[in-house]
């Protein structure tokens, strides 16, 4: 990873609650440009709220995060969150906004014009497999579980970010839905090039979208390694995840 | 016969009486509305603050209406005209609903939904107008209707001050122990109130049904 330019560095980053306990410690971690790295680890390991740092929903109490040769404390925020793309699980989208909206709504909020806005979500729609004649105007309760994911990444690429950050995207998908959207997004990731940060507790998908694993426990970082590695390292909090995982008993 | 002929004397001045009752309530929501709405949405940004302005809109419900007409009585500038007296008390007892449905409702919109928009990018005006406010319509128009409706009613208390409106003809029949009169007054007061409730229940009927119209996106 060491000649690769960062895109993102966390240097000494370290959280703590109002009470004390550590939620992230001394975290020390480079991602690169261009590729996905993927923040593997069960509830509670500070996975999350390491991936919100670098949006600035949450900020570091120590330490300091680099986003693009800056720290994100002299970004302007609103400036710094619409140059980076952000998808949740499904309930991210508006309710009250039509698919279409729900798309185009980082433009509309960045002012472009209603022309351009409409000809780059027609774009963003086919870029997710959606028919855009079919799913423009339906609100999102009007969608499926998959189809509302769709227009979640699709709205997260709308003003082609160079970082795009993702929350457990397919956390909330029935196991076929979920391999279709891994399969989608791999083949739209390897296309576009962007460099994207994934907070999963899911080894496999992991390993099938990421050519990085970090793996956190309790707020630290137990393992980085390049995903093929990944499986055969002979870590022991890496051997101790797989192995749970195999067992089927890794309960996130 | 006897209640047409009743109607046909006092007709013109039910109709007088009750347009100055809708006026005076109309005037009295939108006042209240100009002040609770904003107050409703700072208070969302200055949580600290709720407690205590919640605290005296809320106390204000509880003083006696008779009492509050009275209390104004002998303000400077209020106190020249009876329907300014009228409108004020009225305003501050519409205020209860409009401020606390406003600040509810906003607080209630799905937290994950606010991050997002904060996630995106919105500025706080953004964020406000564009989610916010249209996913807490619903409860905001519904602290409308409440407010409508309750100064429909206390409406007719006006006329101790002689700010007119259809309480007039229930005073001046519990005077003459006319119970023609006090029918007079109450009544279309009832309908009035029955009226602007059925009126922002639709529109708020209307408003819980997001419109998915792209026309109206920007």
């Amino acid at each position: 990873m060491e000649n690769e330019p960062q895109a993102i560095s966390f240097e000494h980053v370290a959280l703590r609650t109002l009470d004390g306990r550590a939620i992230l410690e001394d975290i020390e971690l480079q991602i690169p440009c261009g590729a996905t790295t993927a923040l593997l680890g069960r509830s509670g390991s500070g996975k999350t709220t390491l991936l919100r740092m670098v949006n600035r929903l949450s900020e570091p109490g120590s330490g300091r995060v680099i986003v693009g040769g800056k720290p994100t404390a002299e970004w302007d925020p609103i400036q710094l969150r619409r140059s980076i793309g952000y998808v949740i699980q499904e309930t991210g989208l508006f309710p009250h906004f039509s698919a279409e909206r729900n798309i185009g709504v980082v433009l509309e909020i960045e002012g472009r014009p209603r022309s351009e806005i409409s000809r780059r979500v027609r774009e963003l729609f086919s870029l997710v497999g959606l028919d855009y004649e079919t799913f423009a105007r339906r609100l999102p309760h009007q969608l499926s579980g998959g189809q509302r994911q769709r227009v979640g990444l699709a709205r997260a690429l709308a003003a082609d970010p160079w970082v795009l950050l993702m929350d457990e995207p397919f956390g909330a998908l029935d196991p076929l839905s979920r391999a279709e959207m891994q399969d989608m997004l791999r083949e739209l990731l390897l296309r576009l090039q962007k460099t994207v940060l994934l907070v999963t507790h899911d080894l496999n998908e992991a390993l099938y979208l990421a050519s990085h694993v970090v793996l956190l426990e309790a707020g630290r970082i137990v393992a980085a390694l390049p995903s093929a590695e990944f499986s055969r390292s002979n870590l022991p909090a890496v051997q101790a995840y797989v192995n749970a995982v195999r067992r089927g008993a890794a309960k996130c | 016969m006897l209640i047409s002929g009743f109607v046909a004397e006092h007709g013109f001045e039910i109709a007088e009486l009750t347009f100055e009752h809708l006026w005076l309530t109309a005037s009295a929501v939108l006042l209240a509305s100009a002040i609770g709405i904003p107050t409703g949405i700072w208070l969302t940004r200055h949580a600290r603050w709720a407690k205590p302005v919640l605290g005296v809109v809320n106390v204000i419900q509880t003083i006696p209406s008779l009492a509050l007409f009275g209390f104004l009585l002998p303000l400077p500038w209020l106190g020249e005209r009876a329907a300014r007296i009228a409108i004020a008390a009225l305003t501050a007892y519409a205020l209860l609903p409009i401020v606390r449905n406003t600040y509810v409702g906003i607080r209630s919109v799905d937290p994950t939904v606010v991050e997002v928009a904060i996630a995106l990018g919105m500025t706080d005006r953004q964020r406000l107008w564009k989610v916010e406010l249209p996913l807490a319509a619903g409860v905001i128009l519904a602290g409308l209707r409440t407010a409508t409706v309750l100064a429909v009613g206390i409406a007719t208390i006006a006329a101790a001050v002689g700010a007119g409106g259809l309480g007039e003809l229930i005073f001046r029949g519990v005077a003459s122990v006319d119970n023609r009169l006090v029918l007079a007054g109450a009544v279309p007061s009832a309908l009035l109130a029955i009226a602007a409730d059925t009126l922002l229940g639709w529109i708020e009927h209307r408003l819980q049904r997001p419109s998915a119209d792209p026309g109206s996106n920007l």
